[in-house]
Order: C-alpha cells, then sequence, then structure tokens
C-alpha cells in the first residue's frame, strides 16, 4: 500500500522543480536577475539620479534589491503560478499526496532560493564594479528581515493574481505594475522628486515601503517602522484575499 | 492493504462511519468506489440527481455519456476535487473531499489535458511524483513501461498528443495506487498506442486495483471494461457487462431511402412483411430523416428480400440497408436518445 512521502520531501522536490523550471524560462532569468543588475548599473553610472547626500549606489543599491524582491515574488512566482493554473499544473499537483500547505511552502522556498542569488549577484555588482561599501550602521539581520518581508508581500500579490485572474491578465498586470513599481516605486527616483499627487500615491506602494525599508537596513538611518507597516499591511491584504479567493482552477 | 496501519476497532455513532469504513476485515468485502444517489446542482441547474455506482478491486467500470451527461462532474467528486450536494460517496472507505494525502497516495489520478507543464520533461515530472510517495515505481521502469524512454527528457510542449496520454497515465500509476480514476485514458492515441495502453490497463486491473475510466471510444469500452454504466443527464441509465447491455438491445434492420416513407406507405410495408415475419414492427420514429427501422426477431436474408422486393415495386431507391442490434454503440444511442448521431453523420 502506498503512503504519502513526508513533507518536507515532497516539498522540498518540488521547490527543486520549481527552480529548474524557473531557469528554463529565459524572461524570468531575464526579470529577476538581468534587469535588477542593469538597473543598478545604468542609472548608477549614467548620473542622472538627483543628488541624495551620497554615492547614487547608496540609493540604488536598496532599490535594485527591492526590485529583484518584486520581480521574484509578484513576477516571477505570480506569472508561472497563473500558467500552472491554467495548464492544470495546480490541480493535478492538488490529486497528490502533496499536501496543500507543502504546495506554497516548496513556492516559497524556492523563490527564497532564487532571492538568496539575486542577493547576492547584486551586492556582488555594487560592491565590485560600484565600489560600494557596506556604512557603519548596515544591519545584515534587517536586511534579511526586509527580504522575508518584502517576499510575503510581494509573493501574496503574485499569488493574489496568479490564483483570480486569467493567465493573460496575469502576465499583463504583473509587467505593468513592475514597470511602475520601478518608476514610482523609490527603486530608481527618490519619491520627493515626483510631482505631488504621484508621490501620495508612491508613499502608500509597497515597492517604495520595501526600498525604504532596504534603505534604513543599509544605512542604519531613518525611520523604519513607517515602511513596514505598509509593507505588512499590503501583505496581510493579499494574503487574505488569496486565501478567500485563489482558485486552483 | 495492511491491517497493522489501521485501527481495528469500530467506532460507533456516525461521526465513526467514515473511518471504521476504511478498516482491514470491514472493508475487504466494500468496493473500492462506491458513490450512492451523487446529487450535484451548478447554482439551479441539476447536473448529477441520484448517482449510484461501485466499483471492485480487480475491476474495470468504464463510466459512459453523451457531453454534458455529468461524466466529468462524478468522476471529480470521485476524485475529491468537488463535494456532492447530496449522496455519499467512498473511495477505500473514505470520503475524498476530507481524505487528504493519505488517501490521495493510494489513488491514482489522469486528468483530461494531463496537468503537466510545458516547460518540464516526462523525467522531471516523473521523479517529481515519484518523490511524493513512499514506495512508489521507479521513474526509469516506467518511462520504458509506456514507452516514453525516447522522450524521457523532451520538454512537454515537443510532445505528441498521445506521448502526453502515456506520461499523464504513467503519473496515475507512479505511486502504486490501490484505485486509478482514468478520464479519457486513449483521447488523442494512435491505434497501437491505444492497444498497448489497453494492455497496460488490464494487467493494472489484473494486479487487483479498481479502474474507473470515462471515454468517449466504444472500443475502449467493448475491448476493456468489466462492467460499463452509461450516464444520461445525470443518471445512471444502464449498469453491466457489455453483453449484458448489447443483449439488451433488439436487433433490427436500419434502411434509409432517397426520400421519407410515409404513415400509409409504412402501414403497407408491414402488412407486406408479417406474411412471412407475423412480429414485423415498422418504426418511423426515433430515426431522424428519411430512415426507419424494420424490427423482426431474428433479422434474416427473407425479411431484408421482402423489405427490398416491396421497395423496388414501389419505386423506392435505397440509400442504406444494415443490419443493427448487439452492438454496444447501436445500445448506446438507443440509451442516451441520441440516434441521430448516426444517422446524420
Amino acid at each position: 500500500m502506498s503512503r504519502p512521502a513526508p513533507a518536507l520531501r515532497s516539498a522540498a522536490a518540488l521547490a527543486a522543480m520549481e527552480l529548474r523550471l524557473t531557469s528554463r524560462r529565459g524572461e524570468n532569468v531575464l526579470v529577476t536577475l538581468v534587469i535588477p543588475i542593469a538597473v543598478l548599473l545604468f542609472f548608477a553610472t549614467a548620473g542622472i539620479v538627483p543628488a541624495t547626500g551620497g554615492p547614487a549606489v547608496d540609493f540604488l543599491l536598496p532599490g535594485a534589491l527591492a526590485l529583484a524582491i518584486i520581480a521574484s515574488g509578484l513576477v516571477n512566482l505570480g506569472i508561472a503560478t497563473a500558467y500552472e493554473r491554467a495548464y492544470g499544473v495546480l490541480k493535478r499537483l492538488g490529486g497528490s499526496p502533496l499536501s496543500r500547505s507543502g504546495l506554497v511552502a516548496a513556492k516559497i522556498a524556492s523563490i527564497l532560493a532564487l532571492e538568496v542569488v539575486q542577493v547576492v549577484l547584486v551586492v556582488a555588482v555594487a560592491t565590485l564594479v560600484l565600489g560600494w561599501r557596506p556604512p557603519a550602521g548596515a544591519s545584515a539581520a534587517l536586511v534579511v528581515a526586509a527580504l522575508l518581508l518584502g517576499t510575503f508581500t510581494f509573493a501574496g500579490l503574485g499569488l493574489l493574481m496568479a490564483g483570480t485572474l486569467r493567465a493573460e491578465a496575469t502576465l499583463a498586470l504583473a509587467n505593468g505594475l513592475f514597470l511602475a513599481f520601478l518608476m514610482l516605486g523609490g527603486i530608481v527616483l527618490p519619491i520627493d522628486h515626483l510631482p505631488d499627487a504621484l508621490q501620495a500615491v508612491a508613499r502608500i506602494l509597497p515597492a517604495n515601503a520595501l526600498a525604504e525599508t532596504f534603505r534604513v537596513a543599509l544605512s542604519g538611518t531613518g525611520d523604519v517602522v513607517g515602511p513596514v507597516v505598509v509593507l505588512v499591511d499590503w501583505g496581510l491584504a493579499a494574503v487574505g484575499l488569496s486565501v478567500r479567493y485563489f482558485r486552483w482552477e | 492493504m495492511s491491517d497493522a496501519a489501521i485501527p481495528a476497532s469500530e467506532a460507533a455513532g456516525p461521526a465513526g462511519e467514515t473511518a471504521v469504513r476504511a478498516s482491514g476485515a470491514a472493508a475487504a468485502n466494500e468496493p473500492a468506489i462506491r458513490l450512492d444517489g451523487l446529487v450535484k446542482r451548478y447554482g439551479a441547474r441539476p447536473v448529477l440527481e441520484g448517482v449510484s455506482l461501485a466499483v471492485s478491486r480487480g475491476e474495470i467500470v468504464a463510466l459512459l455519456g453523451p457531453n454534458g451527461a455529468g461524466k466529468t462532474t462524478t468522476v471529480e467528486i470521485v476524485e475529491g476535487y468537488r463535494r456532492a450536494d447530496g449522496g455519499t460517496v467512498r473511495v477505500l472507505g473514505t470520503d475524498p473531499a476530507t481524505g487528504g494525502p493519505a488517501l490521495r497516495a493510494r489513488v491514482g489520478l489522469m486528468l483530461q489535458g494531463g496537468g503537466l507543464d510545458p516547460r518540464s520533461t516526462p523525467s522531471d515530472v516523473l521523479r517529481l511524483y515519484a518523490a511524493f510517495h513512499v514506495g512508489g515505481r521507479d521513474p526509469k521502469a516506467l518511462l520504458s513501461l509506456v514507452g516514453l524512454e525516447r522522450v524521457a527528457r523532451t520538454r512537454v510542449r515537443r510532445l505528441s498528443g498521445g506521448e502526453r496520454q502515456r506520461l499523464a497515465l504513467a503519473l496515475a500509476i507512479v505511486g502504486e495506487p490501490e484505485v486509478l480514476i482514468l478520464d479519457e485514458p486513449t483521447a488523442g492515441m494512435d491505434p497501437e498506442a491505444k492497444r498497448d495502453t489497453r494492455d497496460l490497463i488490464q494487467s493494472l486491473r489484473d494486479e487487483g486495483r479498481a479502474v474507473l475510466l470515462t471515454t468517449h471510444d466504444l472500443a475502449d469500452v467493448e475491448r476493456l471494461a468489466d462492467r460499463v454504466a452509461i450516464l444520461h443527464h445525470g443518471r445512471i441509465v444502464a449498469d453491466g457487462s457489455v453483453a449484458e447491455l448489447t443483449g439488451a438491445g433488439e436487433p433490427h434492420l436500419r434502411i434509409r431511402l432517397a426520400r421519407p416513407l410515409d404513415r400509409e406507405g409504412a402501414t403497407a410495408l408491414r402488412n407486406e412483411l408479417r406474411r412471412t415475419h407475423p412480429d414485423a414492427t415498422i418504426d418511423l420514429n426515433g430515426v431522424s430523416g428519411s430512415a426507419f427501422a424494420v424490427g423482426a426477431i431474428p433479422p434474416d436474408a427473407w425479411l431484408i428480400a421482402a423489405v427490398a422486393s416491396w421497395l423496388a415495386t414501389k419505386d423506392l431507391p435505397i440509400v442504406e440497408l444494415r443490419t443493427i442490434g448487439g452492438t454496444l454503440e447501436e445500445r448506446y444511442l438507443e440509451l442516451t436518445g441520441d440516434r441521430d448521431v448516426e444517422a446524420g453523420a
């Protein structure tokens, strides 16, 4: 008589599969690895970022890290899961001995593994190419906390889209949001340079909140409570709505 | 089934029923799949109106029915994807909606469309699903069993429809399930793959597994199924072996003319035929267009000769003349009230 494998083994097998499939999707590699690094290099060397009281890379690195998390959670996970739903992959997995919590755990684990690669590459480029040095106040613990919180929020948003919209709609919306967050999210342009009306919007966007959280974590100065509250609110709303409205097929 | 893994105690009361039916001796004679009076509505539209069906271990049951009859709904309730609005469903003694991973490990599914990621490969997918089970099949051996070893590392998007079907079937059996639920297992396969797949399903049955399959292919049913259940408008309208079902159909002649036979002509023909075949009947209804049926036991050569010569004297050209009866197709079309499908084809 067949028995289900231990939950951890099943989830690990699926997480490995997710990573393998991500590596086979050229567009996912582009958006998760190439674009954050390209954005960092381009804006750091083009000299068009307004003066922020320090080297441009000090402002851009936290932005690039935030962009990497957004690319992994919202774009990569959202679009991949939307197509898995459309192809019936989620339905088939739902009929396997893998538990639903195992499925979610596998997806999160694969995203976190991808993010570790992203962070290492982005920080390596900042350090080796752009001469970034961590300031005295930088906190590795806070960087990890920001990464986890950002993953919670943006993976929640990605899964909400994937589970409620058509795959094509998720594809379009995820890419549109990625662009909007890049421009309005305090990633490459400090939001106080935006027009007033846009500034008000940008301030409550999760992208700006994540970039700000990374900025505080890497500089050791500034208020972290405000952005964290914004991130948590978005994350709770996204996950709550996903739990309520996610459709598996 | 291992008795050690299951509590032998018989808990009393309605709450205990679900758990107890799963266990040892009590379940030995229990069908692997049992549906009792399943009712399902989508909004106000009734889809299943009291479906009862059982599948035993070592038995292949084919669920047959026109599109929209409720086959997929029935199968999805058995698979645990949907809940019935009424009636009970038990798979290996457990309600599939609440069976969880322990039950899903013992039930192998083959879904329509397969549920395969186009960028994965057969090898990827089988190794993944093998990892979900303890004591499953070796993925490599399974690939050669279903004839996919040559495309083991080809992306699913490049596989033919038949190859995808075989991969989906391999996924269903990777965990050595006691129960198999196969939704159109031979759809899209070439004749050779169909034959191999039927052989495989039969050998799985011979190993004592219970198999519930849906199909549109009547050859599947005739060559594969131990029992057929025909679903029509949310009810089981026939349930038995192929021989039992076809034996119930009256053999007859079907004749199609260049123009319809009117009621007067039918009466004249019947009177003519009754000289040699006293029980002859003519059925103008239920057969579309210019076709009509002549019933008589047996529909022998004399009957054909009598009909043909009468038509010749009336100058009514025959477009088609055939003897019908004893085929599953005929019985199926009769039961599902869909005779036009064949006549109009």
